[in-house]
């Protein structure tokens, strides 16, 4: 199938045009902050500003219309400046992740031998440490920080990929139009893009689209347990942390609070929704049973 | 045809070739056993002959086609193309040798890469080769063998699977005249197609022979396509050749049983024709397990002892014609 093809039935497929049409509006929020959200301090505007010092959340107001969470944080502020956040840990996390595992599991597959046995044991071996646990120890090693927690994510997220790329690569490298090209005298490096990359990219796709969800619900939680951004960082992981003494609301009204909950979590959820929607209706595309 | 070529030039010498894939098993994945697929192979072509090559399925002809080429790596043995020796050759050296010698797979739908246009499919021997100055050029050469292969050029653009099997078939014919080889391997070309189009892929095939002096080993299953193209005839049977001989040599006169035996095969399109069929008992001996002696000797409706206790050679029993069967030597 030709890309232009993938796209119009992308585009076609009505799971996946809402999947699309949310993924499109964050992109322009996060691309439109400075103007939806001017920042105070503009040489730092991924630090919400703060409308005071007083513990308790303010309800939404005229000046903060989705309310102030605890500290004062501006909720509004958080969510416009951590849809930027959300797209930057999604992105370079997952392509970079990716990219390592396009590498590892096609050098694996490709050549094969002891060559593979070395690369296959070593991702087992970083499989074999739960994940979260693996980047809240990383974190904590190497410091609480955005760039940090993104590169703790990258280390425990490429094996997945690695793994799926290899088994692809081994079922496509026996195919006759590999040995034709390797008859026609082509080089490893021309075969692995032009006939075998190519050939076996689809479901990494896919997959990588479902990760871009799962990634950021994962650098939430590293949030919410005071390990991943520093505090006051616009991230919607963090809005949700700044809620957890507020979740049970509070003087005999439960929902009391609901704003610093909602509002971000609203936030994620959609985020990974619609991530997944794409990735499920790509899926489906790309399936021939499923046509 | 071979009446033809009075100054006969060998363009390939194949002598003694061996392939055997090992077979592992437990957990340390110690090799156990060999499958001798391809197992003292030996022959030759002359330049702008046609050698069949036939043999039931798993008897090693492709895989004695792939080993030539290097595709897979010989166990042992020598590949001799135009006095080098193929196999010694270095990564950078084969590369280069590829140009001479191309091969047109079994399967038409499995050998086109599927994500790429019927033009890119042609080009790319002309890019890795740098046959073609520029783009301009490329597409010209392009077209042109497309052209010759019975394709119109304007569906350069299409991708493979708006073919018919024998349309790609012809693709990857294109793409192996690309680099303008003298030697190409044909490996069972036609077995996929419906009959009405292996004849006009084989008409192809012949013309393109005489258009571009090629030289071809023509593996198939299919006695009667063979007889037509062919110029000699290799019989195979378990890694090894039991007969090869001159086309009508080996049709009128067959001296192995196995030979016999197949020929009694091929169906004759006349009732009235009452013909003794030889049926051979049993399958395929297991090529990790040859059977001590003659390989066909389970089989082999007059074995005798010697037969089972050792390998025959293959001999020259006159007129170019050879066999491997003890019977013959009495």
């Amino acid at each position: 199938m030709e890309w232009r093809e993938i796209v119009y039935k992308l585009f076609k497929n009505k799971i996946s045009l809402v999947g699309l049409a949310i993924i499109i509006i964050m992109a322009l929020v996060a691309i439109f902050a400075p103007w939806i959200a001017p920042p105070r301090n503009p040489a730092e505007p991924y630090y919400i500003p703060r409308a005071g010092w007083m513990s308790e959340p303010q309800p939404p107001s005229r000046d903060h219309i989705f309310g102030t969470t605890e500290g004062q944080y501006d909720i509004f502020y958080g969510i416009v400046w951590g849809t930027r956040t959300a797209f930057m840990i999604g992105f370079v996390v997952v392509g970079a992740s990716t990219l390592i595992g396009i590498i590892l599991g096609t050098i694996s597959a490709y050549y094969g031998g002891w060559i593979d046995e070395i690369i296959m044991r070593i991702t087992d071996i970083f499989m074999s440490i739960p994940f979260t646990i693996a980047a809240i120890v990383m974190t904590t090693i190497l410091g609480r920080g955005i760039t940090n927690m993104m590169i703790a994510l990258i280390t425990f997220n490429w094996m997945s990929t690695a793994r799926l790329m290899r088994s692809q690569v081994l079922s496509v490298k026996g195919e006759e139009f590999v040995q034709a090209a390797r008859a026609l005298g082509a080089s490893d490096l021309r075969i692995i893009f032009k006939h075998v990359i190519l050939n076996t990219i689809f479901p990494v796709v896919v997959q990588a689209s479902m990760n871009m969800g799962s990634i950021v619900i994962t650098a939430s939680t590293l949030s919410f347990l005071g390990i991943g951004t520093p505090e006051g960082y616009a991230d919607w992981g963090q809005m949700i942390s700044f809620a957890r003494n507020w979740i049970i609301g509070g003087q005999g009204n439960a929902l009391k609070y609901w704003f610093t909950v909602v509002i971000p979590g609203t936030a994620i959820t959609l985020f990974c929704l619609s991530w997944n929607l794409i990735g499920d209706a790509f899926r489906d595309i790309l399936d021939p049973k499923m046509q | 045809m071979a009446e033809v070529l009075a100054e006969e030039r060998k363009l390939l010498e194949v002598k003694n070739l061996k392939k055997y894939f090992p077979v592992k098993a437990g957990i340390l994945r110690k090799t156990v056993a060999y499958v001798k697929a391809v197992d003292g192979v030996s022959f030759h072509i002359n330049e702008g002959e046609t050698l069949g090559l036939v043999g039931e399925s798993g008897c090693g002809k492709s895989t004695t086609g792939h080993t030539i080429l290097r595709l897979l790596e010989a166990t042992g043995g020598e590949v001799i193309f135009d006095g080098k020796d193929i196999l010694s050759l270095n990564k950078r050296e084969m590369r280069e040798a590829r140009k001479d010698m191309q091969i047109i797979f079994q399967d038409p739908y499995a050998s086109l890469n599927p994500r790429m246009t019927i033009g890119e499919i042609i080009a790319e021997p002309l890019i890795i080769h740098k046959l073609a100055r520029n783009k301009e050029e490329r597409r010209e050469k392009v077209a042109w063998l497309m052209e010759s292969v019975g394709l119109a050029a304007d569906h350069m653009n299409r991708f493979p699977h708006e073919f018919s099997g024998g349309q790609r078939q012809r693709i990857g014919i294109a793409r192996a005249l690309a680099v303008n080889p003298r030697l190409i391997i044909a490996d069972e070309p036609v077995s996929a197609l419906d009959v009405s189009i292996q004849a006009q892929v084989i008409n192809l095939l012949q013309d393109l022979q005489k258009k571009f002096s090629l030289t071809y080993l023509f593996i198939a299953h299919d006695l009667s396509v063979v007889k037509h193209i062919s110029d000699r005839i290799g019989v195979m049977y378990l890694g090894k050749i039991v007969e090869l001989a001159d086309k009508d040599e080996l049709f009128n006169n067959p001296l192995h049983p196995y030979t016999k035996a197949l020929l009694s095969a091929i169906p004759i399109p006349d009732p009235e024709y009452k013909k003794e069929r030889i049926i051979l008992k049993g399958d395929v001996p297991n090529p990790v397990n040859p059977p001590q002696g003659c390989p066909f000797h389970p089989r082999c409706p007059m074995a005798k002892d010697i037969c089972k206790q050792v390998a025959p050679e293959l001999k020259d029993y006159g007129n170019g014609h050879f066999a491997s069967c003890h019977l013959l030597e009495e």
